[in-house]
């Protein structure tokens, strides 16, 4: 995205030192070792003012979005200097505080396919954090079969009419703005789709949040009837809508493998086990067979976080990335999975608490993860989807 | 560091991949398991090419007379070598035995082996395990001093490339702790047996009976072997974690390639979505292997804190991968997988001997939990 060019060795040393200075002056110390956060709406942890210093911080300096355009409210970076300042997040145990999805998939999208004015009005409030967005693509009938959504949107001359439901919608209660595919031409199925931008505020729009197996409602169904969206918030051509429809899905497989199984990943297994299991004379695990289950889990995943970096690398060497996303995002998924599973069986009967004064708080937040994980192989294309997507488009093989 | 291939690195991987798929494909390997060259376990001319073309000094420093290319480099040789399953002392003599010379040994031991090594003119190959169990921490066979002099007394088994040595490195128990020594073939008291290995390579059994060794056999001090031993075990599993990462591939590109064009109920059996999904979970276990591979091979050339646990997650995965791959092959082949005809039983059979070799997945991850802290 950013048309800089890569930067010789001594400038990327001093465009670390900088970051290490700036970081050290603005990160409060009291959020250290606190978990990226996925949506803006999770419970935040340690003091909201701090929360609020960083946020404005980094949304000052454009590093939310580092390899934006500046007038879009991005630092205009090369993708060099934004691992550097990850890399330096990392190190200090700091986090990115402007995680949304709108920058996740909106923003790469609207850069791509938004008009000048679509960009300017949108872009740079997703950059500041300042509008929550949700992605308003699935329905009852249409989940893995995407292209058969059915929310109509009628052309009423100077308005879009919108009348249906979507559901599974995360954060939909939260959100200021919703981007969504609707069908503008019922005569053919992909061909008849279109990606619009919705204000969440329009009158005819009805939230329902439902419940999710860990007792927190982030999902919600969302009814349109008769809202008239203004002709401008359509992105790219009428009809036009899922191949960027596609593109944005891409940037959320893309985003959700980088994510590394969300949450669960921030999980230190070894610490828990130590914590609640028995070890022997020589220090490791007594039980044999959890052992080897863990370090099998511990080595995969340490391997698929070398993939992430070898990715990184072939992309700075100006290679084509090996690993296709579709098999990123799937092994992610898995990684986050068996992190929740093997939390929940190294805390054994105090995995059991579902609230109250029994069970420590981070057992109930170990439990929770562990049932919120099971997620992660369904959102963003299930795991099965993934798994066409690899054969059919990476190895070549026939469809059905 | 990083686990992109450089431009250099790209040539280097194309160089082997041409010479295997010309000079050495999988027909080399059958041709080993006629009786001429079975006493080997390689064929020597092969041999003589690859040191012709400086592979067996890739990894030993220029100031030893070698190419000092290192271990990444090392690695993209041996991954296409592990493609058509090319059999060689290469990472057996020139990687483990030449490291452990290039560490510790002294300069009449490196003067008289390094140069032949490189040359490919001898072959030198470590006499480590002992049973069925490989745990260079828990060997039997012990040295005993006697005046000046060492005594071995033991069984190895098997020695790996042990039909072929010119040359043993014989791992011992001595009072000190572990100690090393060089020993030549044609030692007092050390005869050997061809142990005849399902996947082709030579193995051998070597006895030594009273072999009396002088001073200057030992590498390095007594009893202070341990830590070369391990460090140059790690960069043989690495390399050779490479290699069976290139069996793997070349494995699973074979089965794709099958997918493809067998045909049954009217359509290629790969448009069927049982085995398009199980293709598509064997592609994730390459990927996640090739990145340990570079990673660990990366972390020896740097010399990164954390080579040892990378050389065992780099040879856990690559056991765990090439097993899968292997038996998929074979069943997605279906009966004709079955035939010694057909490669598919070419890979299984040394997926089975590399996983072996030198510690197999669950070794290593036992020892990588020991080194991660639990
Ligand atoms: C936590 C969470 C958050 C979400 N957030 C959002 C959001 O914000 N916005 C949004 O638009 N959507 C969201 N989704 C919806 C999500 O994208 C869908 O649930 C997903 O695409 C699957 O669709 P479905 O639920 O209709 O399942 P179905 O498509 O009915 O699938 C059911 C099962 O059948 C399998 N299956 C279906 N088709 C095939 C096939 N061709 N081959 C093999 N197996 C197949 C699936 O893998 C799955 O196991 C969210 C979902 C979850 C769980």
């Amino acid at each position: 995205m950013s048309t800089s060019a890569a930067p010789d060795a001594e400038a990327v040393d001093d465009f670390r030192r900088e970051v290490r200075a700036w970081l050290g002056a603005n990160f409060p110390p009291s959020l250290k070792g606190h978990p990226a956060l996925l949506s803006g709406h999770d419970e935040l942890h340690g003091p909201p003012e701090d929360h609020a210093r960083w946020k404005a911080a980094i949304a000052g300096k454009g590093w939310g979005v580092p390899t934006w355009p500046v007038e879009y409210g991005g630092a205009g970076l090369s993708d060099e200097q934004a691992d550097v300042i990850a890399g330096e997040m990392e190190r200090i145990g700091a986090f990115q505080p402007i995680m949304s999805m709108g920058l996740m998939m909106l923003g790469p999208t609207l850069l791509e396919f938004g008009n000048k004015e679509q960009k300017r009005r949108h872009l740079p409030p997703i950059a500041r954090s300042e509008m929550q967005w949700c992605q308003g693509f699935s329905e009852p009938g249409a989940g893995s079969d995407l292209a058969s959504l059915r929310l109509r949107c009628e052309d009423r001359g100077d308005h879009w009419l919108l009348n249906g439901q979507k559901i599974w919608t995360s954060y939909a209660h939260h959100s200021d703005w919703c981007f969504l595919l609707a069908r503008t031409d019922t005569s053919v199925k992909h061909r008849g789709i279109s990606f619009l931008l919705v204000d969440m505020e329009t009158p005819g729009i009805d939230v329902r949040p439902i419940e999710l197996i860990n007792g927190i409602s982030h999902f919600c169904e969302v009814f349109f009837s008769d809202v008239r969206v203004p002709k401008e918030n359509l992105v790219g051509e009428v009809n036009g809508g899922w191949t960027i429809g596609k593109r944005l899905l891409q940037h959320e497989r893309t985003g959700l493998s980088r994510l590394r199984g969300a949450k669960a990943h921030v999980l230190d297994l070894v610490p828990i086990a130590r914590r609640y299991q028995e070890t022997d004379a020589d220090g490791r695990l007594a039980d044999g067979d959890l052992r080897g289950r863990l370090a099998e889990h511990l080595m995969t995943d340490h391997a698929y976080r070398l993939t992430l970096e070898r990715r990184r690398d072939e992309g700075e060497a100006g290679t084509k990335p090996t690993t296709p996303v579709s098999t990123l995002k799937n092994i992610g998924a898995a990684m986050g999975q068996q992190r929740g599973e093997l939390a929940v069986e190294l805390v054994g009967l105090n995995s059991l608490g579902w609230a109250g004064d029994g069970y420590s708080a981070e057992e109930l937040e170990l439990t929770s993860q562990w049932l919120h994980s099971k997620c992660y192989s369904i959102y963003g294309g299930s795991h099965e989807i993934q798994n066409n997507i690899t054969a059919r488009h990476e190895l070549g093989l026939p469809s059905d | 560091m990083t686990l992109a291939l450089t431009e250099e690195q790209t040539m280097i991987r194309d160089a082997a991949a041409g010479w295997a798929a010309e000079r050495a494909p999988t027909t080399a390997l059958r041709a080993l398991r006629k009786e001429a060259l079975a006493a080997t376990g390689h064929d020597p001319a092969l041999y003589a090419e690859m040191a012709e073309m400086g592979w067996t000094g890739v990894t030993i420093p220029e100031a030893e007379g070698g190419f000092g290319m290192g271990f990444a480099a090392a690695g993209l040789i041996a991954e296409q070598l592990g493609r058509t399953l090319v059999a060689s002392p290469l990472i057996g003599s020139a990687v483990v035995a030449g490291a452990i010379l290039v560490m510790a040994g002294s300069a009449e031991q490196k003067a008289a082996w390094l140069p032949r090594i490189i040359a490919g003119d001898a072959v030198v190959a470590l006499a480590l395990d002992e049973g069925p169990r490989h745990d260079p921490t828990r060997l039997a066979f012990d040295a005993r001093c006697e005046g000046a002099d060492w005594v071995l007394d033991g069984v190895k088994r098997p020695v790996f490339d042990g039909t072929a040595a010119d040359a043993f490195i014989v791992a011992t128990r001595t009072p000190g702790g572990l100690s090393l020594f060089l020993c030549p073939a044609d030692g007092p008291g050390v005869s050997r047996a061809a142990l005849r290995q399902i996947d082709s390579r030579g193995a051998a059994l070597v006895t030594f009976a009273g072999c009396r060794l002088g001073a200057e056999a030992l590498i390095g001090a007594e009893g202070k072997a341990a830590a070369v031993l391990d460090r140059a075990l790690d960069r043989g599993r690495a390399v050779l974690a490479a290699e069976m990462l290139g069996s793997a591939q070349a494995a699973f590109d074979a089965t794709i390639d099958y997918l493809r064009t067998r045909v049954q109920f009217d359509k290629p059996i790969g448009a069927f979505q049982a085995l398009q999904h199980r293709a598509a979970e064997l592609l994730a276990e390459l990927e996640l292997t090739r990145s340990a591979v570079r990673a660990a091979l990366a972390a020896i050339d740097a010399g990164d804190a954390d080579e040892a646990r990378l050389a065992s997650l780099a040879k856990a995965l690559a056991g765990r991968t090439l097993r899968k791959v292997a038996q998929e092959m074979v069943q997605m082949h279906g009966g004709i997988g079955m035939t010694d005809e057909h490669d598919a039983g070419l890979y299984l059979k040394r997926a089975q001997a590399a996983d072996m070799t030198w510690g197999n997945a669950a070794f290593h991850r036992d020892r990588y939990a020991r080194l991660s802290g639990f």
